[in-house]
């Protein structure tokens, strides 16, 4: 395994400050602490974002106490017929091996293009079992680890559903993410097939001031009440708790959805109609109650003609959940796919687009944080007018491993 | 293929010589034997069926002020080890050994000098682990421990092999050479 302790360049803090990069001095490193004493977003004039690393030990996985890079890629394995036990463990340490390695910017063992390593900015690697990869180790599944309920607004589809296994690849590089997945599929070879890969994007690294919260394709700002790592508030939502087997001490869960958007649509509705479906503003993210992007709504405030100003049935309002252990994460990405041969446009039209939000949320307890939002949303949100969702997965999210250590150790 | 130096080459060597340090085995007495100074920086094997053949990859580093050469090698993962190295896209023992240059390091890797293992007793599965001790001209033994890769490339024909694969061929499954070229 290789050593993240000795590598020379730029300390830590620096790194986690995002873009100082080695040997680029003091007045850098005076306005990496400028950032760090600054509550909002800032501007990178560091630069050579390229050279940022995000360390892979820990107790947690990287990808998910880092801040979400501006591109991820998700893949989903299924176990072949003859991996057996040992051959689990197998994999997962080679995966560990050419993560551990890739996400430091160096080459993976076997890696005839380890040049492509130098660059991660930021990059991480997040792997997640499914049930049949917890069975196959030997292992205790948590209750909720296994498909979500149905709903009735699903058209879910198996090409973006279920696996065994998941890696979730996110930094600000494509090229390194690319590197690492086909490093990553390639060791995958003996013990899994892939099932489906999926990746999404945020705005550009460098095109929003650091800390900005994402808009989806909507136009939507989408996450504004996202507590970040580092929040007391996320690390009661996420970490498994004392009622999870002992061998998801330090990791989470992911529910993945793919959700299909009506941009023909959503073409048809006014300001104040997309305003009134979601319960924000759309130019600044602020609830239409007043204050501002981070401000929680009022569902109860009530409008000149007595009712309240907030639709009921407005996204915001149907999401809203203010006991913190029942709150989620979410880590969005947006998608825009090729227009799939033969597809037609909500209004019978041949399609001109095929975009989505990949819609990821980390909790510590699927039943009881994610499913309470997903029922009243799938009951009313004005927003499923516009949404479909197509895929739905959900994994356990292994703790992080030390030096030496493997990402999936716990279940052995 | 020669790409070295990489990037990061001076970190991973101190990085795997503390790793190593606990494998180090060199048979008794002086601090001065070779096999205290030399390290092989990221050691890989690729995965082979049982009765095949294949080979193990690495870097051999050698920071004292004297050459240091590699006479031979075992495995229990192998019936029998030899230095290859590869000329004109084909296979055949070093003579000499493999001389790791003073200050210096030297590159096992596919399409040039690797440790061939040959009439494996198993399979070496993907992320299996195998033990191989190198002997060193002066006694001493390094020993070591690689991970399994499945690769496509290191597909070189055997010295003296005709192009029926009978036995000469390291290969698994495809018969191409990506790295040929």
């Amino acid at each position: 395994m290789p050593d993240d302790r000795i590598r020379r360049g730029p300390s830590r803090r620096q790194l986690l400050l995002g873009g100082a990069a080695a040997g680029a001095g003091a007045a850098v490193a005076l306005g990496a602490d400028r950032a760090l004493a600054s509550p909002g977003p800032t501007a990178d004039t560091a630069g050579v974002n390229g050279d940022r690393v995000t360390p892979f030990h820990g107790p947690h996985q990287a990808g998910v106490t880092s801040s979400p890079g501006a591109h991820a890629t998700y893949l989903a394995f299924d176990l072949l017929p003859a991996t057996d036990r040992a051959g689990l463990e197998r994999w997962l340490r080679l995966l560990s091996d050419d993560a551990a390695r890739i996400t430091q910017g160096r080459g993976a063992l076997a890696d005839l293009e380890p040049e492509l390593a130098v660059r991660p900015a930021g990059l991480t690697a997040t792997f997640g079992v499914g049930p049949a990869a917890v069975a196959l180790a030997g292992a205790e599944a948590p209750a909720w680890l296994g498909p979500l309920p149905g709903y009735a607004i699903d058209r879910l589809e198996d090409r973006w559903s279920g696996g065994d296994l998941l890696v979730l690849l996110h930094g600000d590089d494509p090229t390194s993410i690319s590197h690492l997945a086909r490093m990553l599929v390639r060791d995958s070879r003996a013990y899994g097939e892939l099932r489906w890969r999926q990746s999404g994007f945020r705005r550009a690294y460098g095109s929003d001031p650091q800390g900005t919260t994402m808009r989806n394709l909507f136009g939507q700002v989408d996450g504004s009440r996202n507590p970040g790592p580092g929040d007391p508030e996320f690390d009661a939502a996420v970490w498994a708790r004392d009622d999870a087997p002992a061998w998801l001490a330090g990791g989470t869960s992911l529910v993945l959805r793919r959700i299909a958007m009506d941009l023909e649509g959503w073409d048809a509705v006014d300001v104040a109609g997309r305003e009134n479906a979601v319960g924000r503003r759309l130019s600044d993210g602020a609830p239409l109650t007043g204050g501002g992007e981070h401000d929680d709504i009022d569902p109860e405030a009530t409008g000149p003609n007595g009712f309240t100003v907030i639709n009921p049935a407005a996204h915001a309002a149907r999401a809203r959940e203010t006991d913190p252990a029942r709150r989620i994460v979410r880590l969005s990405y947006s998608y825009d796919d090729d227009v799939e041969p033969g597809a037609l446009d909500s209004l019978g039209r041949p399609a001109v687009s095929n975009v989505g939000l990949l819609f990821g949320s980390w909790q510590a307890d699927v039943a009881a944080q994610y499913v309470p939002v997903q029922d009243r949303l799938a009951e009313a949100d004005l927003m499923n007018t516009w949404t479909t969702p197509i895929g739905s997965a959900v994994f356990a999210v292994l703790p992080g491993c030390e030096q030496g250590g493997f990402v999936g150790e716990t279940l052995f | 293929m020669r790409t070295r130096p990489r990037p990061y080459t001076r970190a991973l060597a101190t990085a795997s010589a503390l790793a190593l340090a606990a494998t180090l085995s060199s048979c008794a007495s002086g601090a001065s034997e070779s096999a205290d100074s030399l390290t092989l920086i990221d050691p890989w094997v690729k995965t082979a069926a049982a009765d095949g053949m294949t080979a193990v990859f690495g870097t051999l580093e050698n920071p004292t002020d004297a050459d240091v050469t590699v006479t031979g090698a075992s495995s229990d993962a192998a019936g029998m080890v030899e230095l290859h190295e590869v000329v004109d896209g084909t296979m055949q023992e070093k003579d000499g050994g493999f001389t790791v240059p003073a200050g210096g390091e030297l590159s096992l890797e596919p399409g040039g000098l690797h440790l061939m293992l040959m009439a494996l007793p198993e399979d070496i599965l993907a992320g299996e682990e195998i033990t191989v001790t190198l002997e060193l001209a002066d006694g001493s033994t390094l020993e070591f421990t690689a991970p399994a890769k499945d690769f496509d490339g290191g597909n070189e024909d055997y010295e003296g092999d005709s192009m029926d694969a009978d036995h000469g061929e390291m290969d698994m499954g495809s018969s191409a050479d990506p790295s040929d070229g």
